[in-house]
C-alpha cells in the first residue's frame, strides 16, 4: 500500500548526548529518516537535546526541538504539536525508552498520538527479559537458562543451581550497562547490585553463559504487509562474552556454512515476524562452534549501532526505509537509492570483506581497566573495506589512528611465553596485536584458538599476515621483490611497515610501488555484487586489476574527514565534515569525502557527491589524491585528524584550501606562537618548554607555581596536570611523561580565572565572531569539560572589546581563511591571556552555529573557496547576540568506565554534549542540567568534603544550600570550616575512621548530593576518589568543581520559582538571516 | 605455483593462479552471487556445461562437507574464484576446496579480479569462455572459446540424470520426479512431507509414469536449454489435467513449452540466493534461490495459464499457473540449497494440491 494519507505530522525522537553504547550511529539514522519522511511530505517534528548533531539542524525537520530527552519535556512537545505519529524506533534505546514512558503515562492517548513502525508491545516484548523470553520460547526458539531477578539473593540461588559463570543483563539498558560476567558469587552480588540500579524497571536476568560460542547478528526489515528480508549478518571476531560494540566484527560472515547462514535467517525472520516489528530490527545469536546449536541473545526492536554499521557495510540505507515503512510503504514499493533501479525489497549481495575495529578511550584513561566484557566502553569504531580479510584488518588498524600501522606492538616482545598466553585468554583492547605476536613465535593456530577462543579461521588470516611480515624482514632491502610487494599490498600491510620490515624509508616504497604501477584501483559499494549497474558514488580501494571510479568532470575538492569517535573529537567534526560539503555542492564544486567512520551522515552514500572510505592516514590518503587529481584539499573541518594530515597532503604536491600549513603550524608549534603574540603584544600564561626535570622546575620556580604542565602536542589535554608545588611537579615529571629532546613537557604558568571562547571566521580580510562563550567552570577544567553559556553573562564590555581585537588581530596575523578557534583565560587582573589558538573547526561551532543561527561552516567554506563575507551579508567584528540565552553541558560515560576519576580537570574527560535554550540563563542551565542527566533532589542531604584550598571559596555556596532546606554532611576538616561560619552542618567519618562512613551512608542512599574537590594526586586508593566513584555507580550526582556546584545552586533556586519548562523550536531561536 | 587462463569469446582473458585438477574445459561462463552455498552450487547439476565464477571474494572458508552436495558429484566445467581458502575452519568441513576440486577432476582458477570477470559478463552477456592450465596463449585459447559449441545443442540433462528410475521411500503420497538434474534437496523437501519419490529418467514415457499411479508429478531443475529436451514437453502435456504437476526451474519452462509457450535466453541469467520474486496472488515478496539462463515468454502463454510469480529485479516470469488444471511451476528454487527456504511453502501447496485431486 502507498503510505498512510492519514499521516499528516511525524514526530522523531533523537538519542541525545553521545555516550559510549550509543554515539553518532543515531545522528546518522535520523537524519536518514527525517529526510525520508519529509521526502514522503509529511510535516517533521524532531527533538533531541544533543545540539552537534545534523539532525538537529534547521533543514532536517519542520520543527526541531533542542530539549532534554525527559518525559516531562518531550510531554510539552507533544501537546504543543500534535503530531498524528511518533518514530521511537530512530532514537536508540533513549528514543525507545521515552516512548514507552509517554504512552505508560498516556500522554501519547491523550493527545492521540499513534506509535509508527514497531508497536508498544512489541518494544515490550523485545526490552522485557521475561517477556521476550516467553515470546521465543512460544516460537521455540532457544534462549540461554535464566532467571529473571529482581533481588539479589535470587540471582544467587539461581547461580548456585545452574553453576558459575553465569552473565548478568539489565533490561532497558545500552552498551550492555550495569551488565557483567560473573565468575564467583561476590562478583554476582556486586553486579546484580549495579545491574538493578541501572535497570529502568529494577529487573536483570541471570542467565547461562555461553562463553566462547561465536556471536553472529542478523539485520532483519520487515513491512506492514510482512515481507521481510535480512539486509546482512555480522560475525565478531572476538566470541561471545565481549560485547559486540567492543568485538572486532566482519560482514559478512565468514565461517558459517550457507546451512548455518540459512538456520539463523529463517530464525531471524521468524522472530521479526513474532514481534511484529514494521521497521529495522537488530537479532543477536550465539552459535555453538561444534553443533547447530544456537540461542537467541537479544533483539533491538530499533536501529541501533549494528543497524548503521550494516547500512554502510553493504549500502543499504536501513533508516530511511524503516521510516518508510513506518508511514505504510512496503519494501517493494520503496525504490534501491543505490541501483536507483531495484527495491528496496532484496537482500544485498556482498563481494568484498568488511571490518568493524572499536576505538576505545584508554589513551586518555591511564587507570582504566582495559579487560573487556559484556559492558562497553568502546566510544567509537572505524570501518574497513577490502577484496581480501587482512586487506580489510590492516586498513582498519590504520584507521584507529592508535599510532599502529601494523599488527606489531612494542610492548608484547618484551613478554614471556606464559605472559603471553595468559592476556591472549582475557579479551582487552589490545589483544589482536598480542594474538599476532603469539604466531609470530609459532604457537601452534589451534592452541591460541583454545586460549582466545578465536576462530582458526581469523587467526589462520593473521598469521597470514605475520608471515609476510617476517618473510619481508628477512629478506631484507634486497629481498623485495616486485612479487612480494605486491603479495604485502594484497594483504593491506601499510607502506611504512614495508619500509619498516625491509630497511627502505617509507618514500622509497612509495616510489618503487608507482614505478610498479602497483597502486590501487577503486571499486564500488553497490549492494548487488555488481550484478546490476549502480549509480552511487561509494568507492573503497584495493589492490585489484580493474577500476571503477572515473573522473568526475568540473572542479572537484576533497574534504578530509575526523575519523573514530574519541574523547576530544566527537561527533561535532563529522557536523562541521558534512556542512562543508553541502556548501561545496552549494557552490557548484564537487564533494569528495574521505572518512571512515561507519556511524555518521559524513559516510551516507548521498551525502557527497563522491565517499571514499578509506583510512585517514597519509598512505592511503594519498592515494586517493593522486588519482582524483583534485583542484583542493580541506582539512579545516576534519578536527586534528584532518589538520594532521594537511603536511604530508601538501608535502606530496596537493593543495590545501583556506589557512596554510605554515600559518597553522605558528598555531601548534610553541616557539612560533610565543613569537607572534610577542609581537602581537598579546599577553598569554608565561612558560616554556622544558627538556628536562630540571628545566621544568626551574620555569615553575621563575613564573610561579601552580603551573600547568603536559606533554608537546596533544589534543584533548592528555596527560595535562595543575601542579601546586616543587614536589609534585618532580613526581609529575617521573611517572607522567617520559621527557626527550623531541618530546618537551610544556610548564605554564596557571592562571586562576573565568576561561571563554570564539570561534571566528575570516576570508583573509573581513573577520567575522558570531559569538563569545563563557564558562561556568575556571580556566583548569578542559574547554570540551565546562558548561558553556552563550551569551557570556559576566564580561564587562572592556573585556569583550580586548577579546574582539585580538581575535581579529590573531586572525590576520596567521592569515587564517576559513574558521578559527581561539580559547582565553581573565586572569583576576582583568587580562585576557590567549590559552590557545586552534586554526580549524572546534567543538563549538554547531552548538554555536544553532543558538546564533549564522551557519558558520557555510560562511568558512565560501570563504575558503575566495568569496567575501560582505558580499553574503556579514560584518566583521563580533555578530549581534541572539535573544536567547543557551548553556551547552558536557556528558560523561563514567559509568561504563569503572576505575576511572570522574574529578574535572584540563584532560578532557566527556564524552557528549546538550543544550539547553531559554529566555534566561538560569532557566537555560536547569534545562542543560536536566538535559544532561543530572537528577537534582529538591530536598535531602549534601556531602561536602573540599580541599584546604577551596575550604574558603565554598562557605557562601554551602550555606546557600543550607537556606535552600538541604541538610549538610561534611568530614571533619570541612565541618570545623563551615561550623566556624556559623553554618549548621554534621560531621561523617571518613573510610578510614570507620563506620558508617561516607560510603556507607552513600550505599545506604542517605546523601542525595555530593560536594567533593581534588586534593593532591590521583591515586585510585585516594579517599576522594573511592567516594567520587561510589557516588557515580550509585547514581547520586558528584560535583567536582565549585563552578559547577554555583550554578548547581542557582539552578536549584531557580527551580523554586516554579515552572521553567518551557520548549522552543531551534526555528524560532534567533533573529539572524541565515545565509543558506 | 602453476598458472591457469579463462578466455572469453568476446576475446577478454583472465589469468591468474590455478587451482584443483590440471587441464582444459569450455563451457559457458556465468557468474553467481551467494555468499555462501559453493558446495551445493559445485554439485548443481544445473550447472553442468558451465564454468562458474563466484562474486564473493573469499570462496571455500568453511571446506567441504558430507552433507551439503546436491548431486552424486560436482558439474560445473570451471570454478573462478578471488581467493580460495587453504585453511578452512568449520565443525563439519572433512577436506578443502582445493582437495575437492582435484578429486573431482575440475580445474578452478584463482586470483582474478571475479569483479571485473562479472562486469563484463553484465555487460556483454554470458559468453563461451575456456579454462586452461595446459595452454596460456591469449590468442590460441580465444580462439578455442570461439569455437567451442553453444550450451544450446548438448545433451546436458542426458549427461547429469539418472539411468535408472529409483525409489525413496515413503508412506505419504507417491510422487513421481522426472530427473533432468535433479537436486537432492527436491527429493529430501518431498520425502520430509511423506512422499513416496520415485525418480525417474528424463526420457520415461508417460505410460510408464501412468504406471506407477502417482499421486502427481514433479519436473525437476536441471541444466541447459529446455528446447534441447522438447520430449519432455510432449510427456507433459500427457499428465495435464491427469495428475497435478508441479515444476521447478528447467521443468518449469519444460512446463511453458508442454502449454504451448515460447521460452527464451535471459542476457546474463539469474543465479544467486537474493532475487525477490513477488507471488501476484498474495502480493508477498519472497528472497528465492535463483539458477537459470532462460525464461518463459509471457505474451507466448495462453489465456489459460497465469503469471503468479515475477522476478522484482527485472519483471521476468518466475512462475506459473494453470487456471482450471492442478498445474503450476516456479522458476527458482523452492527447496533452496543453497539460499532461503522462504518459498518452501510451495511444495505444501503442492502437496495440499494433491490431496484435493486424490478425493
Ligand atoms: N548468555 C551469555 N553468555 C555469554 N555472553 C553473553 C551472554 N549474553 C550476552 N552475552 C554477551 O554480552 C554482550 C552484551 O549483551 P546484550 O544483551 O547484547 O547487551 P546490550 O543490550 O547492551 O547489547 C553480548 O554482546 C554478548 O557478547
Ligand atoms: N595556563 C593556563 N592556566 C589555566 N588553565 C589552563 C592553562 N592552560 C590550559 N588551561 C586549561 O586546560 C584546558 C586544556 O588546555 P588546551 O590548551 O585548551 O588543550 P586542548 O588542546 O586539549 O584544548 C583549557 O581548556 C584550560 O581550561
Ligand atoms: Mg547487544
Ligand atoms: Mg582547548
Amino acid at each position: 500500500m502507498p503510505r498512510r494519507k492519514d499521516l499528516r505530522k511525524v514526530m522523531v525522537i533523537g538519542s541525545g548526548p553521545i555516550v559510549i553504547g550509543q554515539a553518532a550511529e543515531f545522528d546518522y539514522a535520523g537524519t536518514q529518516a527525517c529526510r525520508s519522511l519529509k521526502e514522503e511530505g509529511l510535516e517533521v517534528v524532531l527533538v533531541n537535546s544533543n545540539p552537534a548533531t545534523i539532525m538537529t539542524d534547521m533543514n532536517m525537520a519542520d520543527r526541531v526541538y533542542i530539549e532534554p530527552l525527559t518525559p516531562e519535556f518531550v510531554a510539552k512537545v507533544v501537546r504543543l504539536e500534535r503530531p498524528d505519529g511518533l518514530l521511537p524506533t530512530l532514537g536508540g534505546q533513549v528514543g525507545l525508552n521515552l516512548a514507552l514512558e509517554l504512552s505508560e503515562a498516556g500522554v501519547l492517548q491523550e493527545v492521540g498520538v499513534e506509535l509508527l513502525g514497531t508497536p508498544l508491545s512489541t518494544i515490550k516484548r523485545a526490552e522485557d527479559r521475561e517477556l521476550f523470553r516467553s515470546m521465543l520460547q512460544g516460537i521455540n526458539e532457544p534462549v540461554p537458562q535464566s532467571a529473571i531477578v529482581s533481588a539479589v539473593d535470587e540471582a544467587v540461588k539461581f547461580a548456585r543451581e545452574i553453576g558459575f559463570p553465569v552473565v548478568v543483563r539489565p533490561a532497558y539498558t545500552l552498551g550492555g550497562t550495569g551488565g557483567g560476567i560473573a565468575y564467583g558469587e561476590p562478583e554476582l552480588v556486586e553486579i546484580t547490585t549495579r545491574g538493578l540500579k541501572h535497570s529502568i524497571i529494577r529487573q536483570v536476568l541471570v542467565e547461562q553463559c555461553v562463553l566462547g560460542w561465536k556471536e553472529i547478528e542478523y539485520e532483519v526489515m520487515r513491512d506492514a504487509a510482512d515481507n521481510c528480508i535480512t539486509v546482512c549478518n555480522m560475525e565478531n571476531l572476538d566470541p561471545m562474552g565481549v560485547h559486540t560494540g567492543d568485538s572486532i566484527v566482519v560482514a559478512p560472515s565468514q565461517t558459517l556454512s550457507d546451512k548455518e547462514y540459512q538456520l539463523l535467517r529463517a530464525a531471524s525472520l521468524k522472530i521479526i515476524r513474532a514481534l511484529g516489528v514494521e521497521g529495522g530490527c537488530n537479532i543477536q545469536f550465539a552459535l555453538d562452534p561444534q553443533s547447530f546449536q544456537y540461542y537467541v541473545i537479544e533483539v533491538n526492536p530499533r536501529v541501533s549501532r549494528s543497524s548503521a554499521l550494516a547500512s554502510k557495510a553493504t549500502g543499504y540505507p536501513i533508516a530511511k526505509v524503516a521510516a518508510k515503512i513506518a508511514v505504510g510503504l512496503r519494501l517493494d514499493e520503496i525504490k534501491n537509492a543505490v541501483t536507483g533501479k531495484t527495491y528496496a525489497c532484496f537482500e544485498p549481495a556482498l563481494d568484498y570483506v568488511v571490518v568493524k575495529f572499536p576505538r576505545w578511550p584508554f589513551d586518555k584513561f591511564a587507570s582504566a581497566d582495559r579487560a573487556l566484557g559484556t559492558q562497553m566502553k568502546s566510544t567509537g569504531e572505524v570501518m574497513a573495506i577490502g577484496r581480501t580479510f587482512e586487506e580489510a584488518l590492516m586498513k582498519a588498524v590504520r584507521s584507529l589512528e592508535i599510532r599502529r600501522y601494523s599488527l606489531m606492538l612494542p610492548e608484547t616482545v618484551k613478554l614471556s611465553n606464559e605472559e603471553l598466553e595468559k592476556r591472549l585468554s582475557i579479551p582487552h583492547d589490545e589483544r589482536l596485536f598480542y594474538v599476532a605476536e603469539a604466531l609470530r613465535r609459532d604457537f601452534p593456530v589451534e592452541r591460541v584458538a583454545q586460549s582466545s577462543q578465536i576462530d582458526t579461521w581469523f587467526l589462520q588470516k593473521i598469521k597470514n599476515i605475520v608471515r609476510h611480515e617476517q618473510a619481508l624482514s628477512r629478506q631484507g632491502r634486497d629481498g623485495l621483490s616486485p612479487k612480494n610487494l605486491k603479495a604485502a599490498k594484497r594483504l593491506g600491510l601499510a607502506d611504512r611497515t614495508i619500509a619498516q620490515l625491509t630497511g627502505f624509508s617509507e618514500a622509497d616504497i612509495r616510489n618503487m610501488r608507482e614505478e610498479l604501477g602497483l597502486v590501487p584501483v577503486f571499486k564500488m559499494v553497490d549492494t548487488c555484487a555488481a550484478e546490476f549497474e549502480a549509480e552511487t558514488p561509494y568507492y573503497y580501494s584495493s589492490y585489484e586489476e580493474e577500476d571503477e571510479a572515473p573522473l568526475e568532470p568540473g572542479r572537484r575538492v576533497v574534504v578530509l574527514g575526523s575519523g573514530p569517535i574519541r574523547i576530544g573529537q566527537g561527533i561535532e567534526f563529522d557536523y562541521c565534515s558534512v556542512h562543508c560539503v553541502w556548501a561545496l555542492r552549494q557552490e557548484g564544486v564537487k564533494a569528495i569525502i574521505i572518512n571512515n567512520n561507519p556511524e555518521t551522515v559524513s559516510t551516507d552514500f548521498d551525502t557527497a557527491d563522491r565517499l571514499y572510505f578509506e583510512p585517514l592516514v597519509p598512505e592511503d590518503v594519498i592515494n586517493i589524491l593522486k588519482k582524483e587529481r583534485p583542484d583542493g584539499v580541506l582539512v579545516q573541518f576534519g578536527g586534528q585528524t584532518a589538520i594532521n594530515l594537511a603536511k604530508p597532503v601538501a608535502d606530496a604536491g596537493f593543495k590545501i584550501l583556506g589557512t596554510s600549513v605554515e600559518d597553522t603550524d605558528v598555531a601548534e608549534d610553541r616557539e612560533k606562537f610565543d613569537a607572534l603574540l610577542e609581537r602581537l603584544k598579546i599577553p598569554r600564561p608565561p612558560g616554556g618548554a622544558a627538556f628536562s626535570i630540571n628545566e621544568a622546575a626551574a620555569i615553575a620556580r621563575r613564573v610561579g607555581f601552580p603551573v600547568l604542565v603536559r606533554p608537546s602536542y596533544v589534543l584533548g589535554g592528555r596527560a595535562m596536570e595543575i601542579v601546586y608545588n616543587q614536589d609534585d611537579l618532580v613526581e609529575y615529571m617521573r611517572s607522567a611523561v617520559q621527557v626527550s629532546p623531541e618530546h618537551p613537557v610544556l610548564v605554564d604558568k596557571y592562571i586562576l580565572g573565568k576561561e571563554v571562547e570564539v570561534d571566528a571566521v575570516s576570508d583573509g580580510e573581513d573577520v567575522v565572531i558570531p559569538g563569545i562563550m563563557e564558562h561556568v567552570e575556571r580556566a583548569g577544567v578542559h574547554s570540551g569539560d565546562s558548561i558553556a553559556v552563550y551569551p557570556p553573562q559576566n564580561l564587562t564590555p572592556t573585556i569583550t572589546n580586548k577579546i574582539v581585537d585580538y581575535t581579529i588581530r590573531l586572525a590576520k596575523a596567521l592569515r587564517v581563511k576559513g574558521l578559527l578557534n581561539i580559547q582565553y583565560v581573565i586572569g583576576l587582573n582583568n587580562e585576557p591571556y590567549v590559552l590557545e589558538v586552534n586554526p580549524r573547526a572546534s567543538r563549538t561551532v554547531p552548538y554555536l552555529s544553532k543558538i546564533t543561527g549564522i551557519p558558520m561552516i557555510t560562511l568558512a567554506t565560501r570563504a575558503i573557496l575566495g568569496r567575501k563575507l560582505a558580499e553574503m551579508g556579514y560584518r566583521g567584528g563580533l555578530c549581534r547576540e541572539a535573544p536567547h540565552v543557551s548553556v551547552k553541558v558536557p556528558v560523561f560515560s563514567f559509568a561504563k568506565l569503572l576505575d576511572v576519576d570522574v574529578s574535572l580537570g584540563p584532560e578532557m574527560k566527556s564524552t557528549g554534549e546538550v543544550m539547553g535554550v531559554s529566555g534566561d540563563f538560569a532557566a537555560a542551565l536547569y534545562k542543560g542540567c536536566i538535559a544532561a542527566g543530572y537528577s537534582f533532589p529538591k530536598e535531602g542531604t549534601v556531602l561536602v568534603t573540599v580541599s584546604d584550598r577551596d575550604k574558603q571559596e565554598t562557605l557562601p555556596i554551602v550555606r546557600e544550600l543550607a537556606d535552600l532546606g538541604f541538610k549538610i554532611l561534611a568530614t571533619s576538616g570541612t565541618a570545623k570550616a563551615l561550623q566556624a561560619a556559623g553554618i549548621p552542618v554534621e560531621a561523617v567519618k571518613k573510610l578510614y575512621e570507620g563506620s558508617p562512613n561516607i560510603v556507607d551512608l552513600l550505599r545506604a542512599g542517605k546523601i542525595n548530593l555530593v560536594l567533593n574537590t581534588l586534593t593532591r594526586g590521583r591515586m585510585p586508593e585516594r579517599e576522594g576518589f573511592r567516594i567520587r566513584r561510589t557516588a557515580v555507580e550509585l547514581g547520586v550526582p558528584c560535583i567536582t568543581s565549585l563552578d559547577t556546584m554555583r550554578a548547581v545552586v542557582s539552578v536549584l533556586k531557580a527551580r523554586m520559582q516554579g515552572d521553567l519548562v518551557s520548549v522552543i523550536p531551534l526555528q524560532e531561536y534567533s533573529l539572524e538571516e541565515v545565509a543558506m | 605455483m602453476m598458472r591457469a587462463m579463462l578466455a572469453l569469446e568476446d576475446g577478454t582473458v583472465y589469468e591468474g593462479d590455478a587451482f584443483g585438477a590440471a587441464g582444459e574445459s569450455w563451457g559457458e561462463v556465468v557468474f553467481n552471487t551467494g555468499m555462501t552455498g559453493y558446495q551445493e552450487v559445485l554439485t548443481d547439476p544445473s550447472y553442468c556445461g558451465q564454468i562458474v565464477v563466484m562474486t564473493y571474494p573469499l570462496i571455500g572458508n568453511y571446506g567441504i562437507n558430507n552433507e551439503d552436495s546436491e548431486s552424486r558429484r560436482a558439474f560445473v566445467r570451471g570454478f573462478v574464484v578471488r581467493e580460495t581458502c587453504s585453511t578452512p575452519s568449520n565443525w563439519r568441513s572433512r577436506c578443502g576446496l582445493e582437495a575437492y576440486l582435484l578429486q573431482q577432476g575440475i580445474i578452478g582458477l584463482s586470483g582474478v579480479d571475479t569483479r571485473a570477470v562479472t562486469k563484463r559478463l553484465r555487460e556483454c552477456g554470458t559468453m563461451r569462455g575456456v579454462l586452461s592450465t595446459v595452454d596460456l596463449d591469449p590468442e590460441s585459447l580465444v580462439a578455442k572459446a570461439k569455437n567451442s559449441p553453444h550450451l544450446t545443442g548438448q545433451a546436458l540433462v542426458e549427461e547429469v540424470a539418472t539411468r535408472e528410475p529409483f525409489v525413496v521411500p515413503g508412506n505419504g503420497y507417491r510422487v513421481v520426479l522426472f530427473d533432468f538434474g535433479t537436486k537432492n534437496n527436491i527429493i529430501r523437501c518431498l520425502n520430509r512431507r511423506g512422499c513416496e519419490v520415485i525418480v525417474v529418467p528424463p526420457q520415461t514415457k508417460p505410460e510408464e509414469v501412468f504406471k506407477y499411479q502417482p499421486d502427481g508429478v514433479v519436473l525437476s531443475n536441471g541444466p541447459g536449454d529446455p528446447t534441447d529436451v522438447s520430449y519432455a514437453a510432449d510427456a507433459a502435456r500427457e499428465f495435464m489435467g491427469r495428475l497435478p504437476v508441479f515444476g521447478i526451474c528447467l521443468g518449469h519452462q519444460v512446463l511453458g513449452l508442454a502449454l504451448g509457450g515460447r521460452t527464451y535466453k535471459l542476457k546474463f541469467g539469474h543465479r544467486g540466493v537474493n532475487h525477490p520474486v513477488k507471488d501476484m496472488v498474495t502480493g508477498r515478496v519472497y528472497i528465492t534461490s535463483h539458477n537459470h539462463g532462460f525464461a518463459v515468454d509471457e505474451t507466448s502463454l495462453p489465456e489459460e495459464v497465469f503469471v503468479s510469480h515475477i522476478n522484482l529485479n527485472d519483471n521476468t516470469v518466475e512462475g506459473m499457473r494453470h487456471r482450471y488444471l492442478p498445474v503450476f511451476s516456479v522458476q527458482y528454487h523452492p527447496e533452496a540449497s543453497p539460499g532461503t527456504n522462504d518459498a518452501e511453502y510451495l511444495f505444501d501447496e503442492f502437496m495440499a494440491v494433491m490431496q484435493h485431486e486424490r478425493r
